[in-house]
């Protein structure tokens, strides 16, 4: 408290003049405001530039049902998948030391710098027609390229990292002490999991989730170069958005882009909320 | 190694770890590897060193810098004003930072098209007061990717203002220093690190970077043609060798970047830790 105090005292000696202060936030927020208010606006007005009764209408298009369902399929395989990955990978990284653990972490977050695009290609290189395993799956009559599988290895690969990158941090900060003391009280493993450790990093769980799902939605470059753009087939709703922006429906493609616009605003409120319950976690 | 004895599940952990990495991303990865050997090294050459795809890599890499650059400068000034000020919408404000992130860049794409184009609300407006046209322009790709740069720079640069000691500016002042001399002096070196990571993160990011910019940069050839897009232009000609070669310098300079932004965060703790 006398700390607080004191260094409010010195503060007043060393804030901003007014006038700067004032032209810093004048130039921040108008920064933020064209930059990203502008954007998120002009998505919902573009969608309803034609009335309620077109957007609705382009919404409950076949095409457009069908990219919603193909979206919500291809999230519902990756994130539990690259979930229960993530929470595999931090248990063994955060728990146990072994040789090669420093590359391992590194390995991990290697598809966040790979270009979304190089992402795509890289499964058109092992299954498309002229790819390795490539006429193996044609003799079997199975596609991969421009169907469905296809988009879900490129999501998959795409949103690899999310949650073992926010478990990794935050088990290594905890320890294991509490873990041990379950243990040798008799817990068995499972138990001690969904006992101790899970209660301790739900919200960082959570957290790495809802980035996870943000993205698997939302992605673009890589799923655009596997799909093969087969509207009503294997179009995603943001590949969806695309084809319908390039063919001049604009009431569509913002009709789309609404609800994915929809979808990032619900994510930003739910981190909001997620790393308060975090912090208040951290401070308790 | 010394284990945890009472610890369970490192095999199973472990394995299981490594098998999936192998699967979704290692293996695929090294595929992009192993088709560019089929390539000989002067056909590598060739298709690296033609004129349209230097002059692809000359528009990802310009713009991606430009955009940075930008993004670095507001994206201080942003960071600065949410640490240190307060006022009305901040929490609000504070939560839109990370719109980029959870924002499909196929709509980034679209909006941004819409807003700067010829005929958009702002386009017209520059086009008419200003006579500047960003859309469909390579000035067009900068906007993009500044609009993908913002989160990175802020959120970079965010928890090591906050965690800037004080006492150094009180000390500093209390010797007598101005304002600007506190900032230029004893804030902006501490901060700098972070600046540069955030700057090096968004460069980055700028260059692989495909969705939010195809609908805004026209996609001319030699002017504002990107090398994502001359990839999937590659690809869809059926050139495998040449989409192939192109990705792979397009990886390897990632890499590289991955590895500088590795060393610069090892010195930024390392200085954090010296204070």
């Amino acid at each position: 408290m006398s700390a607080a105090i004191s260094t409010r005292v010195h503060q007043s000696t060393l804030d901003d003049a007014n006038w700067v202060r004032w032209s810093l936030i004048t130039i921040a927020l108008g920064f933020v405001i064209l930059f990203l208010c502008v954007p998120l606006v002009l998505v919902i007005i573009q969608a309803f530039s034609k009335g309620f009764g077109a957007y609705f209408s382009a919404l409950s298009q076949p095409d457009m049902q069908a990219a919603m369902r193909l979206t919500l399929l291809t999230a519902l395989i990756t994130v539990p998948l690259n979930t229960v990955f993530g929470v595999a990978a931090a248990w063994a990284i955060t728990r146990f030391e072994f040789r090669g653990k420093n590359l391992l972490i590194t390995l991990i977050d290697l598809p966040f710098s790979v270009s979304p695009v190089i992402s795509g290609l890289i499964f058109v290189l092992l299954f498309g027609a002229q790819g390795w395993f490539g006429s193996w799956f044609v003799e079997h009559d199975i596609k991969i390229i421009f169907a469905v599988p296809g988009i879900v290895l490129a999501t998959l690969f795409i949103t690899f990292p999310f949650v073992a990158r926010q478990l990794i941090p935050l088990m290594q900060e905890m320890g294991s002490e509490e873990e041990e003391a379950a243990l040798s009280l008799g817990a068995s493993g499972w138990k001690t999991f969904f006992l101790v450790t899970l209660p301790n990093i739900k919200w960082a769980l959570l957290y790495g989730v809802l980035l996870c799902n943000a993205r698997a939605m939302g992605e673009f470059g890589a799923v655009s170069v596997v799909s093969g753009h087969i509207r009503g087939m294997t179009n995603t709703l943001p590949l969806h958005v695309e084809v319908s922006y390039n063919e001049y429906d604009s009431v569509s493609a913002f009709a789309g882009a609404s609800i994915l616009a929809g979808l990032a605003i619900v994510t930003l409120i739910l981190k909001t909320l997620l790393e308060w319950k975090q912090t208040n976690r951290a401070t308790v | 190694m010394s284990q945890s004895r009472i610890m369970p599940g490192f095999r199973p952990t472990v394995s299981f770890t490594v098998f999936y990495l192998s699967l979704v991303v290692l293996i695929p990865l090294s595929t992009l590897v192993f088709k560019s050997f089929e390539l000989n090294f002067d056909d590598y050459v060739n298709i690296i060193t033609h004129k349209r795809v230097v002059a692809a890599f000359r528009v990802s890499f310009t713009t991606a810098l430009g955009a940075a650059v930008i993004a670095s400068f507001f994206g201080f000034i942003v960071a600065w004003v949410l640490t240190r000020y307060s006022f009305a919408g901040k929490r609000f404000f504070h939560a839109l930072i990370d719109l980029p992130f959870a924002l499909p860049t196929a709509v980034a794409g679209i909006v941004l098209a819409t807003i700067f184009q010829p005929s958009g609300f702002l386009g017209k407006f520059l086009k008419e007061n200003f006579d500047l046209q960003i859309g469909f322009k390579p000035a067009g790709i900068v906007v993009a990717l500044i609009f993908i740069s913002i989160p990175f720079v802020v959120r970079t640069v965010e928890p090591v203002l906050q965690e800037f000691d004080s006492r150094m500016e009180e000390a500093a002042s209390s010797l007598g220093a101005t304002r600007w001399q506190v900032f230029t002096k004893i804030i902006f070196p501490n901060i700098f690190p972070a600046l540069l990571t955030g700057f090096a993160l968004s460069f980055a990011r700028g260059v692989g970077e495909y969705g939010s910019v195809i609908f805004i940069a026209g996609n001319l050839p030699y002017v504002s043609e990107i090398v994502p897009l001359l990839i999937i232009t590659k690809l869809e000609q059926y050139d495998m060798p040449g989409a192939t070669a192109i990705a792979l310098t397009m990886l390897v300079i990632s890499f590289l970047l991955l590895l500088l932004i590795n060393l610069l965060q090892h010195w930024v703790r390392k200085r954090s830790g010296q204070l």
